[in-house]
């Protein structure tokens, strides 16, 4: 059975990155769509990935959307089990191109909301390996 | 399918308009094109708008009507299109389906845009809203945000160093800052003629390694053309450009491309749709309007569309060969970033710029010469979200 959003954010709050494996391709799926991202199978069943990947890409956000406060830290992270997923970025000190490419893992999550928003959002936070 | 052509262009001057709104914006471009080609409001048999952030602009939703009643037109058939950035390139390729097909004989078709009476806070905020709004926007990112990421990982998948990478991109923001400053209608018009390097990696820090001067601007603006079927062209001009093929695809959420954030299938699989559709080829194409909302993305663009190899169009750039003279000269309007980017006009006016590239009549200094046969418009909504291709000719 496939998941959605909303368990993808519960999940998160408890500290887990929650997505779906494909019963077809073994693909992982994170966040959850409504059929496998890569063969397109709807039998799907939830699977919890282990927080852990590298980081692909970041940026410092210093012009925000209204509604929230900067700068902070983007990112694309690699998870081990594949699927990329996005999330903010606890880094200390200076964020610089050698990063990419850093172990991180699941560190916590960011919740927010607005006008807009449907109710509260919860995102991933990740922290490089090694950063407590 | 019938033959399509332009036969009536029309487009503002971008930039802040306080006294005048989208629909009055979209009327005045409306009205330049139905002059041109001697049009009357009543031949007029179907409207297609382009709209993005009306909502939020000046809280106009079914702009559509509104801009049918203010022109005075029929009691026809309109429709509003939203894609983002693409939304009146998405208007034009449907508009030219629409006639093609037989339906009409006769439409209109453009898009208009006011982002500056949202101010900074609330325009960064729902440019956001074309990005996902569950598992993107509530991560803070932005519209600069998403180049900003493909620019760092186009640096580290091409081995080209962020600070070389970062040179390149700047030689995009000092030529397209350059044809701006040359046409009358840009955002940028006598401004920024002569930057320099330096000049581009030092202004403000948006989201690095994006700087203010890597990113377009906010503006009001809008455009507007009439579509006729081949055949009916005469009548109307004596400078028929012709539809001779289109292209359209679609993304999603950025993590889902991966890799190919700095090669996006959705622009590749729209761009080979239009190139397969007009029987040409990159090599054939002889001026060109991308989508440069970010200098960066300039670059991604002429790699996706075939123009350069993988990491290897920021060099091109540097030799000049998005120049006049060049390989592929582009953006010769100034593009987004040196005219402008009212969101939901912007597929139009890039259709506007080729149109008078390819009647000779683009200001001097922008004008490729000899007078080109055959151009490209590339327009993309939100992050490779919409990609929307057109090839415009000469000849039919
Ligand atoms: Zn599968």
């Amino acid at each position: 059975m496939r998941l959605y959003s909303a368990d993808y954010e519960e999940a998160l709050k408890k500290g887990k990155l929650l997505g779906e494996r494909c019963l077809d391709c073994g693909t992982l799926t994170c966040p959850p769509l409504a059929v496998c991202r890569r063969c397109g199978s709807r039998r799907l069943e939830a699977a919890e990935l282990s927080g852990r990947g590298e980081l692909m890409t970041f940026t410092v956000i210093r012009v925000p959307p209204e509604g929230m406060e900067g700068p902070y830290v983007v990112c694309l992270v690699r998870t081990e089990e594949g699927p990329w997923v996005m999330g903010r970025l606890e880094a200390e000190g200076e964020a610089g191109q050698e990063l990419l490419g850093r172990r991180v893992r699941l560190s916590g999550f960011h919740a927010w909301s607005d006008k807009y928003s449907a109710g509260e959002r919860v995102t991933p936070v990740f922290r490089l390996e090694g950063e407590k | 399918m019938r033959e399509v052509a332009v036969v009536g262009v029309g487009h503002t001057r971008f930039g802040k308009w306080e006294r005048r709104t989208a629909v009055e914006l979209f009327s005045e471009a409306a009205q330049q094109a139905m002059e041109g080609a001697g049009v009357e409001g009543r031949e007029v048999e179907a409207l297609f708008v382009g709209s993005a952030l009306g909502d939020f602009g000046e809280g106009q939703a079914m702009i559509q009507a509104q801009c049918r009643a203010e022109l005075g037109l029929g009691l026809i058939p309109c429709t509003r299109f939203e894609g983002a950035c693409a939304s009146s390139t998405v208007a034009v390729r449907d508009a030219w389906m629409w006639v093609a097909s037989g339906a009409y004989d006769l439409v209109l078709v453009g898009g208009t845009e006011r982002v500056l009476p949202m101010g900074t806070p609330l325009a960064t905020r729902t440019f956001a809203m074309a990005m996902h709004s569950t598992y993107e926007v509530p991560a803070g990112l932005t519209f600069p945000g998403v180049f900003a990421l493909v620019a760092r990982l186009y640096s580290r998948i091409y081995g080209l160093p962020l600070e070389r990478l970062r040179e390149q991109m700047a030689q995009v923001s000092i030529q397209n800052h350059r044809h701006g400053a040359r046409n009358p209608l840009a955002q940028f018009y006598g401004k920024y003629e002569n930057l320099k390097v330096e000049e581009v990696l030092s202004s403000r820090m948006v989201c690095d390694p994006l700087t203010l001067l890597d990113c377009c601007p906010f503006t009001d603006g809008a455009a507007a053309l009439l579509l006729c079927a081949g055949e009916k062209a005469r009548k109307y001009t004596d400078t028929p450009v012709y539809i001779l093929g289109t292209g359209q695809g679609a993304g999603g959420p950025m993590a889902l491309f991966e890799e190919e954030l700095v090669k996006p299938p959705s622009r590749v699989s729209s761009a080979r749709m239009a190139f397969r559709q007009a029987r040409l080829e990159p090599k054939d194409i002889q001026v060109l309007e991308l989508h440069d909302c970010f200098t960066i993305a300039e670059i991604v663009a002429l790699e996706a569309m075939g123009f350069f190899p993988e990491g290897k169009a920021g060099e091109a750039v540097e030799e000049g060969q998005t120049e006049i003279g060049g390989r592929i000269p582009t953006n010769m309007s100034g593009g987004l970033i040196g005219k402008g980017h009212p969101i939901g006009a912007t597929g139009a006016s890039q259709v506007c710029m080729i149109v008078q590239q390819l009647r000779g009549e683009a200001p001097r200094g922008n004008q490729v010469d000899p007078v080109p046969e055959v151009g490209m418009v590339d327009t993309m909504g939100g992050a490779y979200g919409t990609l929307c291709h057109l090839i415009l000719g000469r000849r039919g």
